[in-house]
């Protein structure tokens, strides 16, 4: 098939940016679209142009390194679960146009061409996405039962894989999905029961200092590419309430 | 060069005990004026970093990631063995480390194996302890299931992304260190050389990957867990970024590399279908438990799969190994797959394709059964392929998957430049010639959590107040060194981008030291691979500056290590002259089986580095088997 891309290049985060076009022919609809990005940048760097940047690695949807605003949606494409490197060609029709920009949002400024920093997300995490045991002292495994059903939601929450495209989608750029995604996670198992309150003020205190408010447009969930439910961001909402009154109490521990 | 394995006398159950009971201690209260350095945040380092960190070590950790949570590991998809015998079917510490041992054909060290196997199940109460998802039973425990290789039920796992959810665990203790100031983090940094004082590692050189500057940073010892190398293959199931240069610039500087030859091609691929394929995807060998592994029994049988009677459907595995099946390991499976096409039964438009077919599984158990167990794994292949495996088998093909070689350690994961320690895929210590699944994130696991944080003491006890400052001779020769070979790659402003060379190089490695070697073909590799090295030199085109982000400079620094490893892989391959589990030499075989030479090679080939252009030298260490009886693999 044979497609005409505008890619937006920028040399730094200083730079200005800009589309650029470019022809991208005789593509093979089998291709994912970053094989088609590869042929395309081939033929960049064979005529002597610099490539397009732009990041990936496991290309199987799993290490969230890939991500781009294609046609003005994260991932492009919504409500089927794919991270960019899992889009194949054969979404897309001959002839097509095809738009594909960063990930945009103010907490994720352009490092060059497609790549963004966002290394606002892993400080979330250092808020408090953990639960706090030292290696070695854990207790036997099957001591701590957990009911089937809690453990498959938590694994829902956890699937998540930090891409970032619930922010670039939402027009706030808001990271209530990704934060609430990892609340939720360690907060409906047992083992992470004792962080709860504590881990969800922290982490929503770094989430609201450095990313956008939610107003619950939904959009994160329609492009999340693990489908992450919005659900979270309630469960979430919740968690904060509870905690925040109960540490405003000064909560007294029964001993 | 002397090897010592430094392997603790006494019986094998008590060796772990005996070494932690002898190495040195460091003060709790010095721990803190120690500088570590580890590079890579996959499961073996982000393990090692955070437990490091708990310790009260002063830790650096850098990866070419934008976060450590990207690491390769993350794609590991079907479980982590433990011996925790929870279903009571006769498992045990020593049934794991037995398996592994014939697993990986008689050419690991028992020692380690061992330890391996005993702290499997501590891996486990770490991963449940931090809240790492596991599927679970209706009561609530633990819940297991089957892989390649082995009769038990041992393998424990979290849907299709076992190896996600282990590290974010692994991720998570390590951000928790971060937030408390132990260890500093340092993404989108490369290392590009180790930096050797006096014989002993004092620190790495790095290029941050968005201001292009090179630097230097000096420790009091230095981890690598880097990964394994099968991108040499350039098509393989690893990460598009995964790569050799740190242990090979470890190499290069003084560091042993044993057993580059054997390398896993793992069975369960989805074929390649254009000159695009960018990568090869896995689907997990856990699918192996409920699809069968079939070709037609006639030649070039283009019939729709249901118009092909059973009786004219061969299910090879089960045929030729029936107690085993469609469970055999990886590389017997592999080949097998391999010759069936090489008979001209293969399936799908190149003919390089196997079916992996669930009907009997779907009748059986009823779809929603499979699409609980590997829904996403199917999902994954429809993706791809816009066919529906619950309807149509799958069909799949071997590829590069693991590098069971890699840098030689000693039992406590040190290299043979002091201070330089190993862990993870990029050493070579416990798979022996092949690795069986759901044995890697174990091993990285019990290699970062629990053995190096304590062996790294009994080096780091003796170099108190032994640093070396980053601005002294050797560090920046090291600097000037790496420097000039940037410049080297940006000036050669040839003709051919990077990834063709890449291409071609993974072509001959895939023809030549693939699945089936020879010494005729390894002898041409070798011939093909310093001519193609040499014109890579001269005729490399890589655009830009190195002082900005440039994808083409990361990746032509990788590819040009991957050249010369790529040379000692055959080298190796060649000097083996026998088969052991992944190296499989034509000349060698029984009835299509691979003969092993226990006469002559039961040793570990741990290769020296010896300059440019010169051979590298061969030091052996002898592999002594007082456990275990060697005796032919059989999974008959
Ligand atoms: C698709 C797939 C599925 C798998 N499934 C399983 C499974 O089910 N069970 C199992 O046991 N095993 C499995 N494996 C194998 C297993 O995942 C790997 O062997 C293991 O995860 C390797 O971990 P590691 O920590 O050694 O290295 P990696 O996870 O590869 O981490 C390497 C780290 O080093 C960093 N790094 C590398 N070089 C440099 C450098 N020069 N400078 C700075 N940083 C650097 C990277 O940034 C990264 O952080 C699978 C492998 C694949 C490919
Ligand atoms: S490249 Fe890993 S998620 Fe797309």
């Amino acid at each position: 098939m044979n497609l005409k891309i505008h890619v937006w290049r920028q040399k730094s985060r200083e730079a200005e940016g800009g589309f650029v076009t470019y022809s991208a022919d005789a593509i093979s609809p089998d291709a994912s679209f970053l094989e088609m990005l590869d042929v395309v940048n081939e033929r960049l760097m064979e005529k002597g142009e610099e490539s397009i940047h732009f990041e990936h690695d496991c290309r199987e949807g799993i290490c969230g390194s890939c991500g781009m605003m294609i046609n003005g949606v994260a991932h492009g494409s919504r409500g089927n679960g794919l991270a960019t490197c899992q889009l194949h060609m054969r979404h897309f029709k001959d002839g097509d146009e095809i738009w594909i920009e960063p990930w945009r949002a103010r907490a994720f400024p352009v490092i060059k061409d497609l790549i963004v920093d966002r290394g606002g997300l892993d400080k979330i995490i250092q808020a408090g996405g953990y639960i706090s045991v030292n290696t070695g002292s854990a207790p036997e495994a099957n001591m701590l039962l957990v009911p089937k059903a809690v453990q498959e939601r938590a694994m829902d929450a956890a699937a998540c894989i930090q891409c970032g495209a619930c922010v670039a989608q939402c027009p706030n750029g808001a990271a209530q999905l990704f934060t609430s995604a990892k609340v939720s996670h360690l907060g409906l198992l047992p083992q992470g029961q004792p962080e709860r309150k504590e881990r969800v003020l922290k982490m929503v205190a770094v989430m609201e200092e450095m990313f956008g408010s939610c107003t619950l447009y939904g959009e994160c969930e329609a492009v999340c590419p693990k489908e992450i439910s919005i659900d979270f961001i309630g469960r979430m909402n919740r968690d904060y309430l509870a905690a925040s009154v109960t540490t405003a109490k000064k909560e007294k521990v029964e001993t | 060069m002397e090897l010592k394995s430094k392997i603790p006398p006494g019986p094998l159950a008590e060796k772990w005990s005996k070494a932690k009971a002898t190495y040195k201690l460091v003060n709790p209260a010095n721990k803190r004026k120690y500088d570590i350095i580890v590079v890579g945040a996959g499961l073996a380092g982000a393990s090692a970093a955070a437990s490091l960190g708990e310790l009260g070590y002063n830790v650096k950790c850098f990866v070419f990631h934008d976060s450590p949570r990207r690491a390769h590991s993350i794609a590991a998809q079907g479980g982590i063995n433990a011996a925790k015998n929870y279903r009571n079917d006769g498992d045990s510490v020593y049934r794991l480390f037995y398996d592994t041992i014939k697993g990986g054909d008689y050419r690991a060290r028992e020692a380690n194996v061992y330890r391996l196997a005993e702290l499997s199940v501590n891996i486990i109460d770490q991963a449940v302890a931090q809240g790492v998802p596991f599927a679970r039973e209706y009561g609530g425990q633990l819940e297991n299931r089957s892989f390649g290789g082995v009769q038990v039920s041992r393998t424990f796992y979290a849907r299709g992304q076992t190896g996600q959810q282990l590290l974010l665990g692994a991720f998570q203790a390590l951000e928790r260190q971060i937030a408390l100031g132990t260890v500093k983090q340092y993404n989108r940094h490369e290392m590009l050389d180790l930096v050797v004082v006096d014989g002993h590692a004092k620190g790495i050189v790095t290029r941050n990957l968005v201001t292009g500057k090179i630097e230097a940073h000096s420790a009091d010892a230095v981890v690598l867990g880097t990964g394994g190398y099968v991108n040499v293959f350039y098509l393989s199931t690893n990460a598009k970024a995964s790569n050799a240069t740190a242990i090979w610039r470890a190499y290069k500087r003084g560091a042993a590399f044993a057993n580059p030859c054997y390398t896993q091609i793992h069975p369960t691929c989805i074929p390649q279908s254009g000159d695009y394929q960018s990568k090869l995807t896995l689907m997990s060998e856990s699918l192996r438990n409920d699809g069968r592994i079939w070709v037609p029994k006639a030649q070039k049988d283009t019939r729709p799969v249901k118009q092909i009677p059973e009786a004219e459907r061969d299910y090879f595995l089960e045929r030729k190994y029936p107690s085993f099946g469609n469970l055999a390991p990886r590389d017997i499976a592999s080949r097998a797959a391999k010759e069936v096409c090489d008979e001209g039964r293969g399936v799908g438009p190149s003919g390089r394709g196997v079916f992996l077919d669930f009907a009997d599984a779907i009748k059986r158990l009823g779809r929603s059964a499979i699409e609980e167990r590997y829904g996403n794994l199917f999902d994954m292949y429809h993706d791809i392929t816009a066919e529906n495996p619950y309807e149509t088998p799958m069909r799949i093909y071997p590829a590069p998957h693991y590098s069971m070689g890699g840098t030689w350690v000693d039992y406590n994961l040190m290299s043979t430049i002091p201070g330089c320690y190993v862990i993870g895929e990029a050493n070579f210590s416990d798979h022996g010639a092949n690795r069986l699944g759901a044995s890697a994130l174990m091993q990285g696991l019990a290699d970062g959590y629990f053995v190096l944080p304590v062996s790294i003491g009994d080096y780091l006890a003796g170099q108190m107040g032994k640093k070396v400052a980053a601005d002294t001779p050797a560090f920046t020769d090291a600097i000037a060194s790496v420097q000039d070979r940037t410049s080297r790659l940006l000036s050669a402003k040839g003709s051919r981008t990077v990834d063709s060379f890449h291409r071609e190089l993974g072509t001959i490695m895939w023809d030549y030291c693939g699945m089936a070697r020879t010494d005729e073909g390894l002898r041409k590799a070798r011939t093909m691979i310093t001519e193609l090295r040499e014109q890579y030199w001269r005729d490399v085109k890589v655009l830009g500056t190195g002082e900005e982000p440039n994808q083409s400079l990361e990746k032509a620094g990788r590819v040009a290590d991957f050249f010369e490893l790529a040379e000692l892989m055959c080298i190796d391959a060649l000097h083996r002259e026998e088969s052991a589990g992944g190296h499989f030499r034509s000349e060698y075989q029984e009835e299509g089986e691979a003969k092993r030479n226990d006469d002559k090679f039961l040793y570990v080939a741990a290769w020296e580095y010896t300059g440019e252009g010169s051979e590298p030298r061969l030091n052996k260490e002898p592999l002594e088997y007082e456990e275990v009886k060697l005796a032919t693999r059989s999974y008959k």
